[in-house]
């Protein structure tokens, strides 16, 4: 079952107007949203490592996972903005609200796009690269598991109206967050090196879309440091 | 004169029915919106809630109501110029009493926000405007009591604001929130004691001819306060930490704290409504017993009379008993974004609004009071999203209860005199 469901029953129509007065709220929502795009996220590890052995079997059933995982992002995204119009008084600016699940999703959505990549173009994974991969797919989760670390404390920031030590403690979580991008972008030039190096082995066609790969791996990081500087917007903001 | 002895136990019997009847639908509904919350964070079960609610809105009606329910009953329409008919003054109460009860079934049913007070305050205009001339209207009364529609929301709203930014000082931002919830929960619960009794015993003890001075009101409230901190103390010591909820939420523990104080909100919830909303049915009730009892007389000082206030108190219970309840398993069940902390600053706010205006004899809506205390909460950045299209329902809902309710008072009026004569 969806995490949006329980929230579609307390938007029923209800003659009380206590109940009337609350809209669902969009912080449980982002949460939500952010545990389904971490698991698409989850998923490339174990995609780049059938893309390794080639058991392309597996490979598309995977994709077929991270494409489901997205589709319900998708669903839970287009709830929070179906409960967002102007007159509900929120504790945050609305269109940084808006703004932070975009990036949230934006990582899936990246998701999505690398496994289509890697099914449809059948890749396969050139020597050169084979030491770099893994570790820079994992740098790239870290990120993401970090971000959505810091999105698990939504719930605390709300309580606290977005200030004070707590506050305090998200910006240190958001600063981490900064450092661990700056270490995926370090493996993901590691990783570009190597292409580049022996880019006369390879035929040109595969460079051109191994470097794309490269970049939208590293973009699911990128998101995911654009999720900590939104939600610092936020806190910065109030 | 004689249309009064003749049909006396008529006009008193249809006044009861009215009244029962307005009562019973503040019970099944006000009443049980108040204390949902309180039920719905596990603070009391819907029996504990009945009981308390049954013991304290008796108690606000007698020791804090008898102003308000004077309002009602001469504040709105001045009865002098009836002394050559008294038995239309019979016929207004009793078309106003008919009126309102009709609009709030219409309007529950729609469920739109509309106040009980509203309707009833609406159907008294309606008969004095219609049934006697404008110049019974006492409309400076009038316009206070509109003034107090908008004031005692943002009121409300303005107290829950820096309730809300206390809470958040004093104990969430601190190094051990579990700790400083239970070092100064006691001292919010003092709050609810004292405000409560201080704006009684200076406000609304002198309808019951009980006359403090301000002193020594000031001194029984601090000890009613205390002895609220103390009861509330031993409640507070038994609130564990809850390690496991804590890595979900930091501050579950915090909120098993708050949640025993909302007991204390809900006393003084039932306590606040009942000194203004047992009004609205009792009011009119009073008016015609006490014309009717006089034979015709409308202008001698009689107090209220407790049978009165009995049959008020009995009709809330009733509702609470047959309907309430179920109101306020579903609200409890709903309002989960009222959360003990925040739902304490809205309730102390609210009930601390309410008691006051009944203290100064303004029949305002407990239900708005509490959606404008919701309403600081949000504008503290408490609550996750708060639907602002209420504030506009709520005025509608005025927009459109005052003039029907009063049309529909104006025509009762007319076909009681067409039958009585």
């Amino acid at each position: 079952m969806f995490p949006y469901q329980s929230l579609q029953d307390s938007a029923m129509k209800s003659t009380n107007p206590l109940s009337r007065l609350f809209g669902p709220n969009p912080f449980s929502l982002l949460k939500s949203h952010m545990r389904v795009v971490l698991r698409s996220a989850e998923e490339l590890p174990t995609l780049f490592e059938a893309v390794m052995d080639q058991r392309q079997d597996d490979v598309e059933v995977i994709q077929q996972r991270i494409f489901a995982i997205e589709a319900e992002a998708d669903v839970i995204k287009k709830e929070v903005r179906r409960h967002l119009p102007r007159t509900i008084l929120l504790p945050v600016n609305r269109a940084d609200l808006i703004e932070l699940l975009s990036m949230q999703d934006r990582i899936a959505n990246v998701a999505q796009d690398v496994a289509g990549l890697v099914v449809e173009r059948r890749m396969e994974v050139p020597d050169c690269l084979r030491d770099h991969l893994m570790p820079f797919v994992q740098d790239c989760l870290a990120v993401c598991r970090y971000a959505a670390t810091i999105i698990e404390e939504l719930d605390e920031l709300l309580e606290t109206g977005f200030s004070g030590p707590e506050a305090q403690t998200v910006s240190e979580m958001i600063d981490e967050l900064n450092r661990l991008e700056h270490a995926s972008d370090e493996s993901g030039m590691a990783i570009s090196r190597a292409l580049f190096r022996h880019e006369d082995a390879i035929k040109p066609v595969s460079v051109i879309f191994w470097h794309r790969l490269i970049e939208w791996i590293g973009d699911t990081a990128d998101n995911a440091e654009a999720v900590g500087e939104r939600l610092q917007l936020m806190i910065d903001t109030r | 004169m004689e249309i009064i002895v003749t049909y006396g136990p008529w006009f008193i019997g249809l006044a009861l029915v009215a009244g029962l009847y307005m009562t019973w639908g503040v019970g099944a509904n006000d009443l049980a919106n108040a204390m949902g919350t309180s039920v719905g964070a596990g603070a009391l079960t819907v029996k504990q809630a009945i009981i308390i609610a049954a013991v304290f809105e008796f108690a606000g009606a007698v020791l804090a109501g008898g102003s308000v329910t004077s309002t009602i009953r001469k504040g709105i329409i001045d009865p002098a110029g009836l002394e050559a008919n008294p038995e239309y003054l019979v016929y207004g109460m009793l078309a106003a009493l008919l009126s309102a009860g009709f609009w709030l079934m219409i309007a529950s049913a729609k469920g739109w926000p509309v106040s009980t007070t509203h309707s009833i305050i609406g159907a008294l205009v309606g008969f004095g405007l219609v049934g006697i001339g404008a110049e019974s209207v006492q409309w400076d009364q009038i316009g206070s009591i509109v003034a107090s529609w908008i004031i005692s929301p943002a009121v409300g709203g303005l107290l829950a604001f820096l309730f809300m930014l206390s809470v958040r000082k004093l104990i969430l931002n601190t190094p051990d929130p579990f700790e400083a919830a239970r070092k100064w929960g006691p001292a919010y619960i003092f709050l609810v004691g004292f405000i409560i009794s201080l704006v009684t015993i200076t406000k609304g003890l002198s309808h019951i001819d009980i006359n403090i001075s301000t002193l020594m009101g000031t001194l029984i409230s601090v000890a009613i306060g205390v002895l609220t901190a103390l009861v509330g103390g031993m409640l507070l010591r038994r609130a564990k930490r809850d390690l496991e909820a804590e890595k979900d939420f930091r501050f579950a523990s915090v909120e098993k704290v708050f949640a025993p104080m909302m007991i204390f909100t809900a006393c003084a919830m039932a306590f606040a409504h009942g000194s203004n909303d047992v009004a609205n049915g009792i009011g009119p009730l009073a008016a015609v017993v006490s014309i009717v009892e006089s034979g015709g007389a409308i202008l001698q000082k009689s107090a209220l009379p407790l049978s009165i206030l009995l049959v008020g108190g009995f009709g809330i219970v009733i509702g609470l008993v047959t309907m309430g309840y179920r109101v306020m398993m579903t609200i409890g069940k709903r309002i989960t974004e009222l959360t003990p902390t925040r739902g304490f600053c809205a309730e102390l706010a609210a009930a601390s609004t309410v008691v006051l205006a009944s203290g100064t004899g303004l029949p305002v809506s407990t239900t708005h009071i509490l959606v404008g205390a919701v309403m600081g909460v949000g504008l503290a950045r408490g609550v996750g999203a708060i639907d602002m299209k209420m504030i506009g329902r709520i005025v509608t809902s005025w927009i459109i209860t005052l003039p029907i309710a009063g049309a529909v008072a104006a025509v009762l009026f007319f076909i009681l005199r067409a039958i009585f004569g």
